[in-house]
């Protein structure tokens, strides 16, 4: 079939799943954001050409099957100590680039000292932080990220900010340690939203390109979880760009710059 | 007249919605039929309005959705 300008319609192939993503069916829930953020991990990686150099962490949540989805070296860390052991990968092998992918209730509840540690000592890795108020996989309990109100299995009449205190902005609180070398918060749950995301991650892996050691990167991607809130995907979005990203504002908390170091 | 078209992996769609209503050209609708996971997938409804921007494979969360122009 031609055109009117004669070209051959429908030949150029615009969009397919990522190289870096194997070709299989993701476990996640429908609506899911773990999918889009897999997605725009593995473009990532292809844009930069990195996928034979680059060196994953899986978390202990619902992403624990990461493994299975990307074309990567990719292990499994105890629940929390991702951050721990990239930093020992990324120490014995300098060349590598190092990910690390965690949820709010293995980043921020129980692997809070080994993120805090790994952004105060500047150690040369990304840290893509999804941020979805609940813990996905155990059944929707509260995290430390869940927002004030909100019902879950363990906070049945909502959270209570004078029993279970306030949810943690955890990329303004990277950002204000020195070893950290960029903190964004962006969420995937428009197209905008997904391209400043994809943006965002870029930058996280390029601070580690630049051949100095430039810090850790952290990019907080606000996320949904239909299941566990009880809410259909369509919702579910509507309640991050709402409620969500009133309390966990979108933006770029810190960028250092080449300069910096010279 | 349409200036791209989509193909939608019928099986791995898992009836999220999130395709149907970025689609600028509201070209994607869900489908009636179940597909083997037992969602009803989405589907291609408007092929003569798509502009092949896609918006909707970018969206899709389980990467069903293959785009050319």
């Amino acid at each position: 079939m031609k055109n009117a300008a004669g070209k051959d319609m429908f030949s150029k192939l615009v969009y397919e799943r990522p190289k870096t993503l194997l070709d299989r069916r993701l476990h996640y829930c429908p609506g899911c954001h773990h999918g889009t953020i897999h997605k725009i991990i593995a473009e990532t990686i292809d844009e930069l050409g990195q996928r034979e150099n680059t060196v994953g962490i899986a978390p202990v949540g619902c992403a624990v099957l990461l493994y299975d989805y990307m074309d990567l070296d990719i292990l499994e860390a105890p629940h929390g100590r991702a951050p721990a052991l990239a930093t020992g990968i990324r120490r014995a092998l300098p060349d590598r680039v190092v990910f690390t992918y965690q949820g709010d209730g293995d980043l921020a509840s129980i692997g809070m000292s080994e993120i805090i540690h790994a952004a105060n000592r500047g150690e040369n890795i990304t840290v893509v932080f999804v941020n979805n108020t609940t813990y996905g996989m155990t059944g929707g309990q509260m995290a430390p990220t869940t927002m004030l109100g909100q019902k879950t299995t363990t906070s049945p009449y909502g959270r209570d900010f004078r029993t279970e205190g306030y949810p943690i902005r955890m990329a303004e609180l990277l950002a204000g340690l020195e070893g950290v070398a960029y903190s964004a918060r962006v969420t995937v749950s428009s197209p905008a939203h997904i391209r400043k995301a994809k943006e965002a991650v870029r930058k996280g892996f390029e601070m580690q390109l630049k051949g100095m050691r430039m810090g850790l990167s952290i990019i907080e991607i606000l996320s949904t979880c239909p299941t566990n809130w009880g809410m259909k995907p369509l919702d579910a979005q509507k309640r991050v760009l709402g409620e969500m990203a009133d309390y966990f504002p979108l933006g770029v908390f810190k960028e250092k710059k080449q300069a910096d170091f010279e | 007249m349409a200036t791209g078209r989509i193909e939608i992996d019928f099986e791995r769609c898992k009836a999220c919605e999130l395709c149907v209503p970025v689609c600028p050209r509201k070209c994607m609708e869900m489908g009636k039929t179940i597909n083997r996971q037992g969602y009803m997938a989405a589907v291609f409804a408007r092929p003569e309005d798509c502009v092949g921007c896609a918006i909707c494979a970018e969206t899709c969360p389980d990467a069903c959705i293959r785009v050319w122009r």
